[in-house]
């Protein structure tokens, strides 16, 4: 009997043609939706915990101010190259203490000019940011001293101005000043919040406090914690330390912050994954909308369905057999929509992730959540109005208007 | 089967709605058909023939009364075995032909036998027969929409007496239909009564509808005015 149901729901899903495609239209373009912006959400969410994860998660950066972000506080005085002495001074378990510099400016090699990120520090940054050379040497102490015009460059700098060529031993111009370049750093890729982390040039602190910004402030400074040190001990020493120097009273607030990546991470796969949640929050809006639209067919189609039905009841079906052939077609037709819906969301998904350049992840949570929102709403709308048919007496259902 | 009526109907009384608005539509019907006979029902609307079809078509219950169809009280019989009864003795033609739409006029015949559970080359077999016999060979893949009246007709015809039913119940089967095809749709009917025995009750309004059947009986007013042979019908 079943076999004999599941054929006459086929039939009557094939019969009603165009029903059965706008039933399935509403379902695969919610689930679509729905599977396809939480996919993405995560793949986003993953990508940049990936990336903070290989920025090391023994870092420490301290930062004037409160606010995080670019942008500094007013009454909230940078750091000089004084504090950064102090604390190699005293925070002895640091593995590198680098102060940080930074400017955009544009880098010229005879017809090539590409604007960059140039970075103020010293020879501790390479060592406290994982970087590693590809070719050349970082800048020695000597140098960094008498701030002399060499700098270190990313893999995009040497890209957009030397194409395929070595740049070490060349000579860039940035901003009315020659630059003899003595290294490459190893490609990292992007960052975080989508930066290209190689589109940088690295050079002495006093190079580029002197030639490019003119001021003997310092950014932030970066500290690297060894393995094994506490980084909230090393928290504790460096804010007792800077309140000491910046004269901060008991009852006073920091006016710096001292921020590790953990923290760093939290903060941002926090945003990524409320924002995934906000787009799953408009995609279970459409999601709605389908269902309201299968209702809506389901409704329209009761009149003939209710004499369909009488005519079933009248020829002979019991009121089961009726009921479980709506059933089915309702089933089946949620099932093919609900399918159709993931198949396309995994298409959409993979390219989009391609496109945007964040990973794919198959969640089956949201895959199987989806599908079953969207199933129900079939189920409930399609076999509903033909259970209250099939209870009705098969003469009314036959004259139902 | 000692009793040698296929149908016998005794006080069956049918009232709709309760206590005031309460409309008593059958007060009291005593009827008795045999097998072989071919019955017309006519009356008034109003006057009950409507009702009496639905429930000797086992659509519908008595509110009191006996309904006994090879002597077994219909009355008595639990919803499904009723659904039962249909399936397996009876046939119906309606006056708005009531064929499944977008189903081809082949898949409208087979239906009653799916719900037989009869195998797949047997049930076509039968449709493709059935179609043939109301002079429907060739347009089994036809939809509804694409027939005629009288042909739509006609294939319910065919869906009805595909199970060769005991009786076949046509509730105004020519009221839709114009005076030439009424006849050839009454010549059918006439045919299977004839020729295959199967016994007949059907609701018309119309005299020379009426004509074709051995039996008169008009109702008015609920009750049984008159129950003639035909003959001496105008």
């Amino acid at each position: 009997m079943l076999w004999n149901t599941l054929l006459l729901a086929l039939r009557a899903i094939r019969r009603n043609l165009m029903r059965s495609f706008l039933t399935i239209l509403g379902i695969v373009i919610g689930i679509a939706a729905v599977v396809t912006l939480v996919t993405l959400g995560n793949g986003a969410t993953r990508s940049v915990s990936d990336q903070i994860a290989a920025m090391g998660t023994n870092q420490l950066m301290v930062v004037p101010g409160q606010r995080f972000g670019p942008g500094s506080e007013l009454g909230a005085p940078s750091f000089k190259i004084a504090d950064v002495d102090a604390m190699r001074a005293q925070i002895t378990s640091a593995r590198g203490i680098a102060p940080v510099v930074s400017k955009s400016v544009t880098a010229v090699n005879q017809t090539h000019a590409w604007s960059t990120q140039v970075t103020g520090t010293n020879d501790e940054y390479f060592l406290a940011g994982n970087w590693e050379m590809a070719a050349g040497r970082s800048f020695s102490d000597t140098e960094e001293r008498a701030g002399k015009a060499v700098c270190v460059i990313g893999e995009t700098v040497r890209d957009k101005l030397f194409g395929r060529e070595s740049p070490v031993g060349s000579e860039i111009r940035l901003k009315g000043f020659s630059c003899e370049v003595i290294g490459l750093l190893k490609s990292k890729g992007q960052a975080a919040m989508g930066q290209d982390q190689d589109d940088t040039v690295v050079m002495p602190l006093r190079t580029v406090q002197r030639r490019l910004t003119g001021s003997q402030d310092i950014g932030r400074i970066m500290v690297s914690v060894a393995q094994g040190v506490s980084m909230d001990a090393i928290k504790l020493q460096l804010t007792s330390l800077l309140r000491e120097r910046r004269k901060i009273g008991e009852s006073e607030n920091d006016d710096f912050r001292v921020m590790d990546t953990r923290q760093l991470a939290e903060t941002l796969t926090g945003t990524t994954r409320i924002l995934t949640m906000l787009l799953g929050a408009v995609a279970a809006v459409s999601l709605l909308v389908g269902g309201i639209g299968i209702m809506n067919i389901m409704l329209v189609s009761v009149t003939e369905r209710t004499r369909e039905i009488g005519i079933r009841l009248a020829i002979g079906a019991f009121e089961r057999e009726v009921l479980l052939q709506f059933l089915i077609e309702a089933v089946v037709l949620s099932g093919i929509g609900g399918l159709l819906g993931i198949a396309l969301a995994t298409g959409a998904s993979i390219g989009l992730a391609g496109l945007m350049d964040v990973p794919y992840l198959f969640d089956p949570g949201i895959n199987l959540l989806s599908f079953l929102f969207s199933a129900a709403i079939g189920v409930i709308f399609g076999f509903f109005p033909a259970r209250r048919a099939a209870g009705l007496n098969p003469i009314d259902a036959l004259r139902y208007e | 089967m000692s009793d040698e009526a296929l149908i016998r109907l005794s006080a069956v009384a049918k009232t709709y709605g309760q206590g005031q608005a309460a409309f008593h539509a059958l007060k009291g019907i005593d009827l008795s058909i045999a097998a072989g006979d071919f019955v017309a029902i006519m009356g008034p609307s109003g006057s009950g023939k409507s009702t009496t079809m639905n429930i000797l078509g086992c659509l519908d219950t008595p509110t009191s009364g006996s309904y006994q169809f090879q002597g077994v009280h219909v009355e008595r019989l639990a919803p499904r075995e009723r659904t039962l009864l249909r399936r397996h003795f009876l046939g119906f033609v309606f006056q708005g032909f009531n064929l499944l739409a977008r189903t081809t006029a082949l898949e409208n015949v087979e239906l009653p036998l799916i719900y037989r559970h009869e195998p797949v080359a047997r049930r076509r077999a039968a449709a493709r027969a059935a179609l043939a016999q109301v002079g429907l060979e060739g347009w089994e893949h036809h939809s509804p929409a694409e027939l005629s009246g009288g042909q739509q007709q006609r294939v319910a015809i065919a869906r009805a007496i595909v199970t060769r039913p005991v009786v076949l119940l046509a509730d105004e089967p020519t009221g839709n239909l114009d005076t030439r095809t009424s006849q050839e749709i009454m010549n059918l009917i006439s045919g299977y009564n004839r020729d295959q025995g199967i016994t007949v009750l059907m609701v018309t309004h119309e005299p020379d509808i009426a004509a074709h059947a051995k039996r008169v009986i008009r109702f008015v007013d609920g009750r049984v005015a008159s129950d003639d042979g035909n003959g001496e019908v105008s």
